[in-house]
């Protein structure tokens, strides 16, 4: 896993060999400093000798501005290193992503996608700069300060010997009781944004039926449970500056009892003595640093996990070798073609489907909820792929075109349609880069929308907010329909993509498909029989299965479920009729 | 700068409010750990000079004076250790409560606040500020907090000694120190700006990723993956250099501010050498003393720098957290309310306590009943929501009880302003709107907003099972109510096989159900609240012909006996509304009942036509 993610450091591999580095020169003269330093009181200030000051000050000087230098690289490295693998790593989330079909994209929900790509990111970035600093700096300072009490007093040494484990054992058995607790804060703070989000989002609801003081309620019930958990796990964590605080303490205390017999002894001079204690100080400080990068990595495992997994999750639909370049017309053939969502489930939701679709018709496709309209469109531009059976474009079996070229034919108006932030051109023009306006007032023409983008003050450089809120549902697909025309598709499907366009504009549009755009197969799903009515012929979809594809003439004729929803949407206008 | 100041003391004093006894025995706790501390150190040199150097060469030495002393400086330490234990966790209490307080504040304070706030916020900016900027406060009032008391008691007492030892040597360290603060001071700035800069690059970042993984099936049907990529990288790039420069500067800080410190020792060391061997005036030990001062003096300056910024950070989120407390609460000063009521045999109201089906408007000051009819009249009524840009024009209506009154127009006519209006959402700026003939100004805004039930295009579910959804119009409402009104809404059927039945539970908004279930869910809700009055927005898109004919038949159910506000986006299903009135660019343009529009020939002739060529 570690590996996988470090695969991603590419161009900052210097940045990360370099900070420790330059963190160990760091380390070096930081304990060379306060040797020289007390070397200076005792040589020069005690023994009244200026040259000695001013030679010990002088080394003093270059060795401090030595260590500032590394300190500052060392410091500059670590935040480039760091900030560097996580750009990479978000790139490479990122990049990952694009490769993904329809079904990767599912197995993951979109907001744990963004939470990857951000919050766990930016976990891994802090621990690997703690990594890359700590990690060095710690042990280093440790050994070496052990090495020092060491060579002054071999039996003193001892005493570390005993504190070393019991503040090690100390500091784990806290992180390690402390960590779940930390999960369960963080897991109930998304609680806690979500009421607030359901909140924000439904005030409306909220206002209406006048209940603020139940939201109230329940907010203040969470936000305990947070305080509660907080609490505890902060007051778990607060044991451990006291607990460090003692090990230090008692190791003064026991360095200057056991100590002072040895100075009198005569096997340790006082100046040894005092600094055994300021070793003693950088040893324990060493080790809960330790138990700091220790603290990190725990909660950084489940983010790498997190992160391992966008990274390794294997894209479903890839371009084949060799792949053809150019679809030759617009026709469309279903050979016994199954289709279910997931390979272990045999749950068909397309069943024994052979239909024959010339280049340059209309057809219309209706049916129930749950008749898997949207899954046999989806086939035919390879956003899924059929389980067993072939679906074929311009004569030739989907699989074997080149991805874009195949998408670029096939153009689909999806159900769930978004438009981007950016101007109106902005998104008509990922239909096409090169458009020109002259083409997209074409398109927009026959999508009807030129009757609304002119009466905005702006018009075509309008800004469409995040998520084309400030546009009405119906605009928003007409603007997808427009979009989606100016690829010059050879197919064009629309998903039920006039539901909230209103009818009369609804039947100008596939006026205008039949009047502009003849030879480009159209298939439009509708939950309307209006819809469909004017199409060439209509698949009546039941259950996964071909009830009928046929004229609506003779569908009205022949087929009892398009009679059902004929009559059941006619009625009314019947009656009224009769009035 | 002085924003900050004003944010600061603001928050002392919120802190202050609730926690002062603890505060100040944390203070103390501190102070008497810090002190414990430094006699500590300085009692190692008493013991070494004073305890233990004259025993060297003693033949026979006797220990017991010197275990004394240590056994002193352990007594010592004790005390140190028991108080830093005291205000560990005391800090924690504090910072948990004051966070508990501020979530909670936010919250109840947030639920009082007009429509309009929420319309015109981002709702992202609102939710950080639970989460993120209290969070940037719990780290300074847990850490930096603390960190300054310790430090500055310490910065103080030892200049009073360093002043006490020599006074010259003491200028040269304040003006020492007095660079290292400015350089401090500048290093921090850069790097609270970059934290600043990566913080709306996240926030970018964020928004980006967002939108294109929300749409990422689009980017596949458009083939646009590599654009995706390109313009992401942008995005990424600014994110990787604001980072980078606000660790590096954070990183830097430590190194230069320590190494500085140390410089300054030098100089110390060679002034005070020189003082103290030319002219005598000073004693070598003193000398010895008033550096080990200048190392704890530059250490404690030091840490102190370094909290520069998650104090500068905290402050931007408290600044932000009170620009949401501060913000005005919706206006709510109506004094009529409403109760439920009885009628005598008589025929005369009277209050009642229980839910009885009538309701009656009380006058609070001339304690009048009037029974609750659901009878609507707006006159002239002017609106806008940005000043002098009016979305309404002189629009006057009525509806008797039990009428339904339908809206026609084209998106941004004003329809749904209109149904803002009238459970006040917003106020109106001209004119009057009455119900019951009481001016709605004067109505209590919970009592009239429970009078009107509202189901809504965008249906908002909250988390909890099917039936507290249901019951959140009305909690005292059983379940067999519940699930009456669950059938009359044609919710039913559907709610009974989820595997869970009533009691599934639903996330994320009803993230499960499919729209048309959650509309019926939304109608059924209003069912059990059961008003007189309703205000409805049709939902128009993504649901199938089935349950579409269900959503309306709940709906047509629903409205029976009511006064009912439609906004149509169909029309055929407002055929038999008691008036249809048409709106174009906040203005009605026509009004009248079906048959009277297409006699008329007018806008809603052209509409209707335009569906009745097609079918």
């Amino acid at each position: 896993m570690i590996k996988k993610i470090l695969k991603s450091v590419r161009e900052y591999k210097k940045a990360t060999l370099l900070t420790p580095f330059f963190v160990s020169i760091e380390v070096i003269l930081e304990v060379l400093i306060p040797f020289l330093m007390t070397k200076m009181i005792d040589d020069g200030i005690n023994q009244s000798n200026l040259n000695v000051i001013y030679l010990i000050g002088g080394i003093l000087v270059v060795i401090s501005i030595l260590s500032l230098i590394a300190g500052w690289l060392s410091g500059k490295y670590a935040a480039l290193a760091s900030s560097g693998f996580a750009k990479n790593l978000r790139q490479d989330m990122y990049y990952k992503i694009q490769d993904y079909s329809f079904s990767n994209i599912e197995s993951f929900s979109s907001s744990s996608l963004v939470t990857r790509l951000t919050t766990d990111v930016n976990n891994i970035q802090m621990t690997y700069q703690m990594i890359t600093r700590i990690a060095i700096r710690a042990p280093m300072m440790l050994l070496f300060s052990l090495f020092m009490v060491f060579s002054i007093h071999r039996k003193l040494s001892l005493i570390f010997l005993v504190i070393i484990p019991i503040l090690g054992f100390c500091l784990i058995y806290i992180a390690n009781k402390a960590h779940p607790l930390f999960e369960s804060v963080f897991h109930t703070y998304d609680i806690l944004n979500n009421r607030v989000q359901e909140n924000v989002r439904g005030i409306r609801v909220v206002k209406s039926y006048v209940q603020e003081e139940t939201e109230i309620k329940k907010f203040d019930q969470i936000s305990n449970k947070i305080y509660q958990t907080f609490l505890k796990a902060e007051k778990l964590v607060a044991w451990n500056t006291p607990i460090m605080r003692l090990c230090v303490y008692s190791s003064i205390i026991l360095i200057s009892w056991i100590g002072s017999t040895f100075v009198v002894g005569g096997s340790l001079t006082t100046g040894e003595l005092t600094g055994v204690i300021t070793y003693a100080a950088q040893i324990l400080n060493s080790l809960m640093m330790l138990s700091m990068v220790y603290v990190m990595c725990i909660i950084s495992i489940p983010s790498m996990e997190r992160v391992v997994e966008v990274l390794e999750e294997k894209p479903t639909i890839v371009t084949p070798e060799n792949p053809i370049k150019e679809v030759k017309d617009g026709s469309i053939q279903f050979e016994n073609v199954n289709f279910s969502y997931s390979e272990k489930k045999k749950k068909y939701v397309l069943k024994d489907i052979n239909l024959q679709i010339q280049s340059g018709e209309m057809i219309g496709i209706i049916g129930g909820i749950g008749s898997s309209k949207s899954s046999l469109v989806n086939l035919i531009p390879r956003l899924y792929d059929a389980t067993t059976g072939s679906v074929k474009v311009g004569g030739k079996n989907v699989k074997n075109y080149d991805l874009n070229t195949l998408r670029d034919s096939v153009a689909v108006v999806l159900q769930k349609n978004v438009l981007f932030s950016g101007t109106i051109k902005e998104n008509l023009r990922w239909g096409n880069k090169e458009a020109t306006l002259e083409e997209m007032k074409k398109v927009c023409d026959i999508a009807c929308c030129n009757e609304f983008i002119s009466k905005f003050p702006d018009g075509y450089d309008t800004y469409i907010d995040q998520g084309g809120t400030n546009v009405s549902g119906g605009q928003k697909q007409r603007l997808c329909i427009a979009r989606a025309l100016l690829k010059k598709p050879k197919i064009i499907i629309l998903d039920d993509s006039t539901s909230a366009v209103d009818t009369k504009t609804d039947a100008m549009i596939r006026k205008a498909f039949k009047e502009y755009i003849p030879e480009v197969t159209k298939i439009i799903i509708a939950q309307r029989i209006a819809s469909v009515e004017d199409c060439d012929r209509v698949i009546v979809l039941n259950k996964g299965k071909v009830d009928a594809f046929d004229t609506p003439k003779k569908l009205l004729k022949t087929n009892k479920i398009y009679q059902e929803v004929y009559e059941s949407q006619k009625k009314g206008e019947k009656k009224d009729e009769e009035k | 700068m002085r924003k900050n100041k004003h944010v600061l003391s603001r928050l002392l004093k919120y802190i202050g409010k609730n926690f002062r006894w603890q505060l100040i025995i944390i203070a103390i706790a501190i102070l008497i750990s810090s002190v414990a501390h430094v006699y500590g150190q300085l009692f190692l040199e008493t013991l070494i000079d004073d305890y233990i150097t004259p025993l060297i060469g003693v033949e026979n030495p006797v220990f017991t004076e010197v275990f004394q002393a240590i056994g002193w400086m352990a007594l010592i330490y004790l005390i140190g250790v028991l108080c830093t234990l005291l205000y560990s966790r005391k800090v924690v209490d504090v910072s948990q409560g004051v966070l508990k307080m501020i979530r909670d504040d936010m919250f109840r304070h947030m639920e009082t606040l007009p429509i309009r706030y929420f319309d015109e916020n981002n709702h992202g900016d609102i939710m950080s500020y639970y989460i993120n900027d209290t969070d940037a406060l719990r780290e300074m009032i847990s850490q930096s907090i603390p960190n300054c008391i310790a430090n500055g008691t310490m910065i103080i007492a030892v200049f009073i000694s360093m002043l006490s030892l020599n006074i010259p040597l003491t200028i040269i360290i304040v003006f020492g120190v007095t660079f290292m603060v400015t350089l401090a001071k500048i290093i921090g700035k850069k790097s609270s700006y970059y934290f600043i800069q990566r913080q709306k690059s996240v926030a970018k970042v964020n928004a980006y990723i967002e939108e294109m993984i929300d749409g990422q099936k689009v980017i596949k049907v458009f083939t646009h993956e590599e654009e995706a990529k390109k313009d992401f990288d942008t995005i990424n790039e600014e994110l990787f250099r604001n980072t980078k420069n606000a660790n590096t500067y954070a990183n830097i800080l430590m190194p230069i501010m320590g190494n500085i410190g140390y410089l300054l020792y030098v100089i110390i060391a060679i002034c005070g050498g020189f003082i103290a061997i030319k002219t005598n005036t000073l004693s070598v030990g003193a000398i010895a003393s008033f550096l080990l001062l200048t190392r704890s003096f530059t250490m404690h300056t030091n840490q102190l720098s370094q909290q520069y910024n998650s104090i500068a950070l905290a402050m931007a989120g408290a600044g932000r957290i009170f620009q949401l407390i501060d913000e005005k609460s919706e206006e709510n000063n109506g004094t009529i309310s409403l109760v439920y009521a009885q009628k005598e045999e008589d025929g005369t109201l009277k209050e009642s306590k229980k839910y009885t089906g009538i309701w009656a408007w009380k006058d609070e000051e001339s304690h009048t009943l009037t029974e609750l009819k659901g009878d609507i009249q707006f006159t002239d009524v002017d609106f806008s929501y940005v000043k002098n840009k009016k979305v309404l024009h002189d629009i006057s209506l009525y509806a008797k009880p039990g009428q339904k009154i339908a809206f026609v127009g084209a998106t941004g006519a004003g329809k749904t302003t209109i149904a803002n209006l009238i459970n006040r959402f917003y106020d109106i700026e001209e004119g009057t709107i009455e119900y019951d003939g009481i001016d709605i100004k004067k109505i209590n805004k919970k009592d009239l907003r429970k009078s009107l039930g509202m189901v809504l295009q965008d249906v908002n579910l909250f988390t909890g099972t099917i039936m507290e959804n249901l019951r959140y119009g009305r909690e005292s409402a059983t379940d067999e109510e519940c699930i009456e009104a669950a059938k009359l809404a044609n919710a039913h059927d559907f709610i009974e096989q989820l595997p869970e039945g009533y009691q599934t539970v639903l996330t994320d908004n009803g993230n499960s159900l499919s729209q048309g279930e959650r509309q019926l869910l939304a109608i059924a809700r209003c069912a059990v609240s059961n008003p007189p009055v309703m205000i409805l927005d049709e939902a128009t898109s993504s649901i199938d012909t089935r349950t579409e004919k269900a959503v309306q038949e709940g709906m047509d159910k629903l409205m029976e006996g009511r006064t009912v506000f439609v906004i149509a986006h169909r029309l055929s299903t407002i055929r038999n509304a008691k008036a249809i009135l048409v709106l174009e660019n906040g203005k009605i343009i026509e009004r009248g009942n079906h048959e009277q529009l297409i006699a008329e020939k007018g806008k809603y002739y052209q509409l209707y036509t335009g569906l009745f060529e097609l079918e």
